[in-house]
């Protein structure tokens, strides 16, 4: 004779419980913010990661000033001209540090032990940020950006996408900087840090280890 | 963490020491502000005023008067481009089978004779007899009446002189051509061709490909941008105006536009874009390419990374 009261009760199951049990699984608190490392985490390759964050943090935020008072506004203040000069500046620390870091990883062989994801959307931001930076000096409305425009349509137009991505057309090339590409590059780096976080930095190259993702899954 | 937590396992045998990721992103956060402030306190940024059509027909008017002609016979580098501003045959670039320039097609047509020069002359003619009586010359010659204007015209124009904002050329069998640039030039150094070039028929006009067309196929504006290292061949588009750093993130793209048999070829920029995107996927897929993958293990460079940890094992 069956108890099923002796029994525990299986929860009901739904996507949104799959979802929790799944962030409860692979991205616990203690992961997303933990508060010890270990030990050989202490070279200042580390930092680069860091530093490109913080150098984001401030392209957006001038972003969003320079998008608030309009495209003319840095042209014909002198408050307008220094936040241009943050936005210019903030950029420039912030493709320094993730060059860093990025060559940093590879010496290190950043992606072993199952972290060849979080190598590669490393790649596609560095790619992305190209492009978001590329539309952003076309935007600049001064001879730097029509130039820029008049010299890249033939690299453009040879690639078969000049006619949807048309670097003449100012206000195509200022609404892709100024929201998608931004969010699209924030997106990929909020995926690339909670992948680093979901993983944990990579241990040490070993002597006798090979540098190459072949144990993919043993950290997953 | 618990006793099953994979990062457990993985950091097995390694010691963990106290570590403040939140504390180190505020003090990266207050570097960053500290240098990004001071860069821009001293340094600021560049903003050279952008070239108008106003600009380049009153400081250069016989290089603008010879662009507009070579506008009007077919002969200026839109007119000749191809996709995906006209179907220029054999004006597409292409390697091998691969023609993505061909293949997209006339996506944004300009008619360089038309739209640079004969429609906004229409606006000009309202109330020009002169104006009006050269276009309608034009207009009623054969091609090849035209074409021999035209020629003649671009001939004399090497020897052209300015004065009182006019370009004279010598006489000779122009027709209306010089009637029609002498307007031209004067609806350009109002400032109005700017305008005309600009507007789509709709309220607000953000779009510049045809001013920016024309003004690229004259030599004024590539004059003053090889003035400042910006074309080309002197790795211009990772440069900027001045002193400023620009899109130095770019010099391996510009690197190749420097060397054979990339700077020779017909086809320069779809090589490089190939190659870019070739290379860029190579770095992608770094974890899983043989070689690549091993480099780091044969540069120990993380022997200078880690060195605590190879020191104290």
């Amino acid at each position: 004779m069956r108890d099923g009261s002796s029994r525990p009760q299986p929860e009901p199951s739904s996507w949104t419980l799959a979802l929790r049990h799944f962030l409860e699984r692979r991205l616990p608190l203690a992961h997303l913010l933990p508060d010890r490392q270990p030990y050989y985490v202490g070279s200042w390759v580390y930092v680069f990661g860091v530093v490109a964050i913080a150098g984001f943090i401030w392209v957006i935020g001038s972003g969003v000033v320079l998008a608030l008072f309009g495209p003319q506004w840095w042209h014909q203040s002198g408050v307008g001209r220094f936040v241009n000069s943050l936005h210019l500046w903030s950029v420039q620390v912030f493709f320094v540090f993730m060059v860093l870091h990025l060559w940093g990883q590879y010496f290190m062989a950043g992606w072993r032990d199952g972290r060849a994801k979080t190598w590669m959307v490393g790649v596609v931001i560095f790619a992305i940020s190209i492009v978001a930076a590329f539309t952003g000096f076309i935007s600049q409305q001064n001879f730097d950006g029509q130039w820029i425009a008049v010299n890249a349509k033939d690299a453009t137009n040879a690639a078969g996408i000049g006619s949807f991505f048309n670097v003449l057309n100012f206000g195509q090339m200022y609404g892709l900087h100024i929201v998608l590409l931004p969010a699209l590059v924030g997106t990929l780096v909020a995926a690339h840090i909670l992948l680093v976080r979901m993983h944990g930095v990579v241990r040490p190259i070993e002597p006798k280890r090979t540098a190459q993702p072949s144990d993919e899954e043993s950290a997953s | 963490m618990t006793a099953a937590d994979p990062q457990d396992k993985y950091y097995a045998g390694i010691r963990m020491i106290r570590y403040d990721l939140v504390k180190e992103l505020v003090l990266a956060l207050v570097a960053v502000s500290v240098l990004v402030m001071g860069l821009s306190v001293v340094l600021s940024s560049p903003d050279d005023p952008a070239v108008t059509i106003q600009t380049w027909a009153t400081k250069a008017p016989v290089d603008f008067v010879t662009t507009a002609t070579s506008e009007l016979s077919g002969q200026s580098g839109t007119a000749q481009y191809g996709p995906p501003y006209n179907n220029t045959a054999d004006a597409a670039q292409a390697v091998g089978p691969i023609e993505p320039q061909t293949w997209a097609g006339v996506g944004i047509p300009i008619d360089p004779a038309q739209d640079f020069v004969l429609r906004p002359l229409g606006f000009a003619a309202v109330g020009n007899p002169t104006l009006t009586t050269a276009l309608a010359t034009y207009g009623a010659a054969g091609a090849d009446q035209q074409q021999t204007w035209l020629t003649n015209y671009t001939t004399a124009l090497a020897d052209a002189t300015v004065a009182d904002n006019q370009v004279t050329v010598a006489s000779g069998d122009y027709g209306p051509v010089p009637d029609l640039m002498t307007g031209l030039l004067g609806l350009a150094r109002t400032g109005a061709l700017d305008g005309l070039l600009l507007n789509s028929g709709n309220l607000y006009q953000t779009d510049f490909t045809r001013p920016l067309l024309f003004m690229g196929d004259g030599e004024y504006l590539s004059g003053l941008a090889a003035d400042q290292h910006l074309t080309g061949d002197q790795w211009g588009m990772m440069n900027e105006t001045g002193q400023y750093p620009g899109q130095t993130w770019l010099w391996l793209f510009s690197f190749w536009y420097q060397i054979p048999p990339f700077n020779t070829a017909a086809n320069t920029d779809l090589l490089v874009i190939i190659l870019m995107i070739a290379l860029t996927a190579l770095l992608a897929l770094v974890p899983f390419i043989p070689i690549l993958r091993d480099i780091p293990r044969w540069i120990p460079v993380y022997r200078l990374i880690w060195r605590r940890y190879y020191r104290d094992r």
